[in-house]
This record gives C-alpha cells, structure tokens and sequence, in this order.
C-alpha cells in the first residue's frame, strides 16, 4: 500500500515533497544507477537508467519499460460525453468504437493547438484522455451544456509503456494474451481482484503496448513483467531513450514541438494543426468543434508553418538548430533531433515556413553549434526535407504479432 | 407564410428600429416579440385597475436621432407632454435644489455664488467631454485590427477632432474618462443635494457605486443622449412611455415590418454552420437568411443557439459577461396629489441627499442585501396630463437603487424589506404619502429578467462599463454586431452604444448588415 500513499499525499504537506513519487518509485529508484532524475508533471522520473545506448537499443531489439503515470488523465463519463469530445477534439469520435483509441489535438478559439493526447473509448459513455498538460479548466468550461462529467484520475492510474519487437512476447510469457489485439485496441484482464487494461499503443513506433492498473497493483505488475522478460533483455528505461526513439518515428512533444495555445506569451509562438501538418485528422463534415471557423478561413488563406522531418548530412544532432535558405535566410527552427542508431542518419523534426517545406526545399541548411572543448564549432551543413516517420517497422502493426 | 429575409428576435424599441431600417433597405422584415404588444422596455402598463404606468423606463433621454427623424415618429404619434424637463434633487426639509435646461445649465434653490460658478465651469468641461463620446453612438465599434472593415475616415475624422481640443484639454480627458464620479464631484463641488444628484445619475442602471472606478463615464453618456433634437435633455412623452413603443411599432408596421406577438423563440435552427431559422416555443419553424437577436446575448448564444455550436472561449466570454441589474422599478397608484414638500411634481425628482448616500445604497446590494435607505428617481407622469389615472388620483413610478439581483436573494423577506425601506424614503420627503397608496407594484432585478428576459435585471442586457464598452460590447470579437456562425447577427441593447430608449444599437446593427449582406 506504500504506492497508494505516494500517490495520494495529504496536501497540506505539499513543501515536503516538491516532487512526487509514482507508484512504481521503489522499482525505479532501485534501479535508477545513475541517480538521474528529472520533473515530469510534478512527478520524479528517471531520465536514464544506467546507459542512453542500450536503453535505445532495447527498445529496437528486446522490450522495455517505461514508467507512464505522470501523463496526464482525464476520464470523461455521461450521455452527451462523445457529442462533447467532437466538439472539444478535431477528430470524430463518433467514428471511434468501443474498446479502442485514437491520436488527436484539440484547438482554441483561434484553432490553435491546445494540446494532444490520445482518446480511449472504455464503454459507451466513458472515454478517457491522455495528454501530457493540464487541461481541467478548459474541459470543464468546454463542458457548460453538455451532459458529461469530467474527472481528473491522473493519480487514480498507474502506468507503464512495454515496447519493443520482444513485448508481444514477454506479455505471453507474463500470461497476458493479446494474440489478437490489434494496433489502437484495447484489451483487459483480470489480475488479483482487480483489472488490467492492455491497449496496443505506444510511443516509441515499435511493437509494443501500454498497461494500465491501479496504483496499489503497481509493483506487482512491474515484478510479474520483469520476471516474465529476464530471458527477452527487458530493462527500464528513462525519458532520454523514449526521446530518441519517438524521434525517430517521427512523434510530437507538448512544450517540446509545439507551444499549447494556453501557454504560449508571444503571440506568434502558438500552431494550428495545419502548421504541425497534423490537419489530416480534421473532420470538417462532423460539425461544429473548437477552432472549426478559425481553421476553415486559414485552409482558405494558408498556413505559415509545416512541420517536417529533415536528414541532414553528418552525424551531429542538430537540436534547436537554426534552418536557413540558400545559407542567409532563416527559414525555421528545429524542435528534435538526433543520430538515429537505427536508420543511422542524422533526423531532426522541425518547423519550416511555407513554401520551404515543398517548392522551395531544394536548398536548406542547417546551422549547428557543435561544443568541442569549449569551443563553438560552427557547422553548415545542408539538410533535405524527408518523410516522416524515419523508422516505421513492419512488426509494429503486425496481427498477430512476431514472437521475436 | 409569407418568406422574410430577416428575422428579428426581440420588438422591444432595438428591435423595431432595426426592423425599420432593414426593411427601408428593400427587405422583408419579420420581428417575432414574445410578449403580448411590442415595445420591450418602452411598454407601459397597467399596474392597478385604472393605473397605468410605464413598464420599465419612464424618461427619454437617449433616443437616438436617426430613429427619431427617419422612422418619423412624430407622424406616428409620438408627441411629448414635457421636454427639457428640470431635475429636482429633494431636501427632506424642503430645501429643494432645481437643474434646469441641459444637464443642469441653470440652478434655482439656496445655492451659493461660488457653487454655481465651480458646477457651471464643471458642466461645460463634462459637455464638452461628452460631445466626444456622443458620435461613437453612432457608429459600428472598431476593430482592433488591420483590414477589417473600420469605418477608417470616420474614426479618423473623430480622432482628429478630439486632438484637437489641444494638448491639455486631451490629457484632462483621458484623466476624466475612466475616473470615478465621486472623486470628481468632491474635487469641484460642495453642495450635497448637487453632488447627490449627480452621483445618483451617474450609477442610474450600473452595477457601481459613485466611489467605483469608471462611474463619471455613465454621466458623460447620459449627457452624450439626446431628445427631441436637444442634447442632455429630458422628455416625457405624451400618453405615457407605451406611447413610445406604439409611434415605434406602428412606423415600423406602416415602412412593411411584420410583427409576430406571442411568438417566443426557442432555438435557432443552424444547417451547415449557418443559422438560416428559428424554432419558435410552438414547434413552429421560420426561416430566413438572416437573423437578428435584439435580445439578451447571453440567452441569444447559451440558450437559443447553445454552446455546441460555438467555440469554448466564445461561451466562456459570454457566460462571464458580467449582466447584475441593481435597479428596481415601483410604481405606486395613488388616491391624491403627493407633496414632496412644495417639489414641482412635473419635474424628474431625486431622492438623493448626498454622494454618500448613494454609496451606501449600494453597499448592501453587494452582500445580496437591501439597503436601509434607498436611493431613487421619481415621476409622476399624471401630472403631466391625464389619463394615467382616474381624475384627481396619481401614478408614482420610481426606479429605486440598489436592490439585490439574482435569484438566490429574490426572496419574499429581502422584497418586503426592500418595500418597506423604499416606502419609508419616501413617507420622509413626502409626508402623508403611504396613506395614498392604492395600488402597488414592485419589480426587483428577478422580476424584471422574468418577464422582459434581461438577464440579472440590467436593463442594458449586460452591464454597460468600461470593460463591456464600445469593442468590447457585449464581448470582444463579436463588437461589430456580426455574430460568431454565418447568418446570425445581434442588434439588442447588449450591444454598443447599449440600453435605454434609444434604438441606436438596433439601428446600428441594421446599417451594418445592409453595407455587409446582399439582399
């Protein structure tokens, strides 16, 4: 029960612990060799285990951990709660069936981007969210007319990501069978007493599964999955590690790829779906939603922004770097980066003006500032607009998936 | 049923003047009032057998010029028994103070030399602050951005012409505008009744207090209306206030309008991101290409077109724009002619002794209570002319202030005292007069919002300060009177230049869509 209580702290005492622990803390401080911890959401979370390198690589080649519980949660409940989610999110929800998830953004006024997250539909009328800030206040005030209840269950929920080629595998060998499960389905077991929610889903592009419980059977689930995967390689791993690999499979970070609307101060910081290229989920023929006005008139006008994934010649991560045209003028930013160990390019993720990012790409460069002995280095080195995602494994999707 | 380009939801005097307009423009006009006679706040009725009174407002003081002029109103038998109507501020011992002419050009009564000489120097600096304001009225707020349609060489021409008062004379301006009125009466004036009087006037239908900032600029709107061609000035229409209302409707009626009474809408009907109907509380559907909300903006989005198809900022501005209605109407039917103490009943009385007074009025209101003594406007329209009430007996209306808003505080023990305090005010200025009293009605902010659906009781449906003024009126985005969804358009007293009997928002609002929808 000494998870339980991590989770919930009395309030008052909030000056102890600027930071709380998850549920899984005893596993992860135990296992944490290198004491690198960083804030999450308000939570302590490792940053690295014990190696960036083979943390990444098992996420491409055996199974991994990844403590979940900081994201944050809300569970939305009622007669009217799909009718709300489509007007609160972009996409249709109408269209999302019981027992699975779907990706989306939702916008303000302006039909600028609030945040995203990824939407489970549990029954009928109970959906939950996932998302990385925190939104009550919007959902609540997006809630004044409709028949829904909206709660935030962050702390109600504990979490870990499996992800690798060998999670199929190890959940079998743990006794959890999602032979069947497809990709963005949800599946439950029972375990204890009490229940376990598998969704096929991820972070990291990979084969893999998200685990969802509650907190007091947190450590349990841990132990059962680690003594299910010694022989699979399985290892935790830190923030650092999901980094890379999200990169590489070309996924998005709150507060790292974009400004949410609510928190960006400069008013030319905040992005439409179009400018993240994220319009493609748009259901404009669903009805009214959030922003739908905004954005129609911006299809009409165009977009200032796309956003890309860049290969750039090299192999020294470009983060924050600077993209020119011709080598003068400015004409983007970018948000992620890194030398992918497993397509061995050197990818980046990044915001580029219109038209740069098409009839115009045919001359960026990127400028790096590369540390080497406490000196600048100055690079120039040309980069070319490609597909994203960088790495997109065919195990990924694969039903029933690879006994690797 | 015949087909109409504009429906207007609301024939109070915003929506007949828009109505009018509109169907001047060439198009067919039908304005759907849920009450039993159109007329909104201009209404008159009959409170007690053989009384009549007016519903709400009782003096005009804002009419706008162009729906004065163009909907021809005098044709339409609107006439006045009194304009130009003195103020008289009471003493209770019968020291009346008198304001004759516009806003006071004249004082009579016990006054010092010096004081007339300090109010005659601060009545042409807030006239001359007060013809500034008084074109914006007029005119579509700007928006505060590029290439949106600002009316450009207008505002620039009244831009230029308020540098133009020089360097100093702008500065005091801008000191004036967003002051609070009783800091500015206390650094001019002396008198009590005076400044009584003029703090009284500046909060009338405001959710503020004289000590509350921004109060002088309800002053400086009020001296910014006009009626029956002359600025600042008060009239009473002959017939009483309905008289007011029936000259609207029947111009209106006579230029092609129909008018629907009965006829309450419930929804709007919203097909493709556009509202291109109403549903009316019958079942019935109408549909035009346009339509216009003359009522309540909070009601017009969270109600008939409701949240679902507007954006979550959108609602979250409507639903906190603040609407707190802290006037109260009475009307008293009365068997014999009151006497405040020697008053000239045919003038606009005032019951408030000093700018302290009015403050502490509003004191209570702010806890949900009501005050100990009441502060409050008087007139008593038959003594103006007949017909008001059976020979030799008398109609008292009174807007008493400030009187708790809200449900919650509607309570029978709060009106009862509310009542009973007001008529205590009263007995002290007009001894003898509780025992005249035949007949009584009395409307609290609740009352008010039930049964002519402005919301809290604010009789600008929405309360008009500075942060609900001009583009910001009734909430930033929406301020040029064009609504949210395609088709949907406001032209109610929630809009700028705001409430009163007026017909300059509806007005407004139709110039607006003419020059911006085809018809």
């Amino acid at each position: 029960m000494r998870a339980k209580t991590a989770m919930k702290p009395d309030p008052r005492l909030h000056f102890q612990a600027p930071l709380l622990e998850t549920p899984f803390h005893p596993r992860t401080s135990a296992a944490n060799r290198l004491n690198a911890w960083v804030p999450w959401g308000g939570y302590s979370t490792v940053l690295e285990f014990e190696d960036l390198a083979m943390e990444h690589s098992a996420i491409r080649n055996a199974a991994t951990v990844y403590d979940l519980c900081p994201m944050v949660k809300y569970r939305v409940r009622g007669r009217e709660a799909a009718a709300y989610l489509n007007r609160l999110t972009v996409r249709n929800v109408a269209k999302l069936q019981v027992g699975s998830v779907h990706y989306t953004i939702w916008c303000d006024d302006a039909g600028k981007i609030v945040d995203d997250g990824t939407l489970f539909r549990l029954a009928d009328d109970d959906y939950r969210i996932c998302c990385q800030e925190r939104h009550l206040p919007w959902l609540l005030d997006s809630a004044h007319g409709f028949d829904v209840t909206i709660e935030e269950v962050t702390e109600e929920i504990a979490a870990l990501s499996l992800q690798g080629p060998c999670s199929y595998a190890v959940l079998k060998a743990a006794g959890f069978d999602v032979e069947t499960l497809k990709p963005f389905r949800i599946a439950t077991f029972p375990v204890d007493g009490g229940e376990l929610m598998i969704s096929r889903t991820g972070f990291t592009g990979d084969l893999g599964y998200e685990l969802w419980t509650s907190p007091d059977r947190a450590l349990a689930l841990w132990d059962r999955l680690f003594e299910a995967g010694a022989l699979y390689g399985i290892r935790p791993i830190g923030s650092a590690a999901l980094d890379m690999a999200r990169t590489e499979a070309g996924f998005i970070i709150t507060n790292l790829d974009f400004i949410p609307a609510h928190q960006a101060v400069r008013e030319d910081r905040v992005r439409s779906p179009f400018d993240m290229s994220l319009d493609w989920m748009i259901d404009w023929e669903k009805g009214h939603f959030n922003g739908r006005r905004a954005l129609l008139a911006e299809r009409e006008k165009g977009s200032e922004w796309a956003f890309v994934g860049l290969d750039i010649e090299g192999n020294v991560s470009a983060e924050h770097a600077i993209i020119y045209h011709d080598k003068k003028h400015e004409v983007g930013q970018i948000t992620a980066a890194c030398w992918s160990p497993t397509v061995k390019r050197n990818i980046a993720l990044a915001h580029v003006k219109r038209p740069y990012h098409a009839e115009k790409s045919g001359n960026l460069w990127v400028e790096i500032y590369a540390m080497r002995e406490l000196q600048y280095v100055k690079l120039m080195l040309k980069a070319r607009i490609c597909e994203r995602p960088f790495f997109k494994p065919a195990r990924r999707t694969a039903t029933p998936p690879g006994l690797f | 049923m015949p087909s109409f380009d504009a429906i207007i939801i609301g024939g109070g005097t915003n929506g007949l003047a828009c109505a009018a307009r509109l169907q001047k423009s060439g198009r067919k006009v039908l304005v759907l009032e849920s009450g039993s006679a159109p007329g909104g706040g201009a209404l008159g009725a009959d409170f007690a057998p053989g009384y009549r009174a007016p519903g709400l407002a009782h003096l005009v003081h804002m009419l706008d010029a162009r729906v004065e002029t163009d909907m021809d109103l005098a044709r339409h038998g609107l006439s006045w028994a009194a304009t130009d109507l003195p103020s008289t501020a009471l003493s209770a011992t019968g020291d009346h103070l008198v304001m004759e002419g516009a806003a006071g050009e004249r004082l009579t009564g016990s006054v010092s030399a010096e004081e007339r000489r300090a109010w005659a120097a601060l009545r042409t600096e807030l006239m001359a602050f007060a013809d500034v304001l008084a074109p914006f009225k007029e005119l579509t707020p700007p928006r505060l951005a590029k290439g949106v349609g600002n009316d450009v060489w207008q505002l620039g021409k009244l831009g230029l012409k308020t540098r133009m008062m020089g360097k100093d004379r702008f500065r005091e301006f801008l000191r004036m505008l967003l002051i609070n009125v009783h800091d500015v009466l206390n650094d001019e004036l002396t008198d009590p009744r005076l400044k009584g009087l003029l703090a009284h006037d500046a909060v009338l239908g405001t959710w503020l207090g004289p000590r509350s900032p921004n109060s002088l600029i309800h002053l400086l709107n009020r001296f910014a209306g006009q009626v029956a061609g002359k600025r600042a000035s008060l009239a009473v229409p002959a017939g009483g206030m309905g008289a007011v209302a029936a000259a609207m409707a029947a111009s209106a009626t006579a230029s092609g309008v129909t008018i629907r009474t009965g006829a309450a809408v419930a929804a709007l009907i919203v097909e493709g991101d556009r509202t291109v109907g109403v549903t009316l509380a019958s079942g019935e559907d109408l549909r035009a290409a346009t339509i216009i909300s003359a009522i309540s903006p909070k009601t017009t989005f969270l109600k008939l077109l409701g949240p679902r198809h507007l954006d979550t900022g959108f609602v979250n501005r409507i639903r906190h724009m603040k609407s707190r209605g802290g006037a109260a109407k009475l009307n008293l039917a009365l068997k014999g002619r009151p006497d405040f103490r020697g008053a000239d009943l045919r003038s606009r009385l005032v019951i408030a002794p000093d700018e302290h007074a009015v403050e502490l009025a509003f004191n209570a209101v702010k806890y949900g209570e009501a005050p100990d003594r009441p502060v409050m406007e008087i007139l008593v329209p038959s003594a103006f002319e007949g017909g008001h009430a059976p020979d030799g007996h008398h109609v008292l209306s009174a807007i008493v202030q400030f009187a708790p808003c809200g449900q919650a505080v509607g309570t029978d023990a709060i009106r009862e005292r509310y009542r009973n305090q007001t008529l205590a005010v009263l007995e002290q200025h007009a001894p003898g007069l509780a025992d005249l009293i035949v007949g009584e009605e009395l409307m609290l902010p609740a009352d008010i919002e039930a049964r002519h659906g402005m919301v809290g009781g604010n009789w600008h449906h929405g309360e008009l300060s500075v942060e609900q003024m001009l583009f910001l009126r009734p909430v930033p985005g929406i301020a040029q009177y064009q609504g949210p969804i395609a088709g949907l358009w406001l032209a109610g007293a929630g809009c700028h230049p705001g409430g009163g009997i007026s017909g300059a928002a509806g007005w407004n609002a139709a110039e607006r869509i003419v020059r911006e929808v085809r018809s």
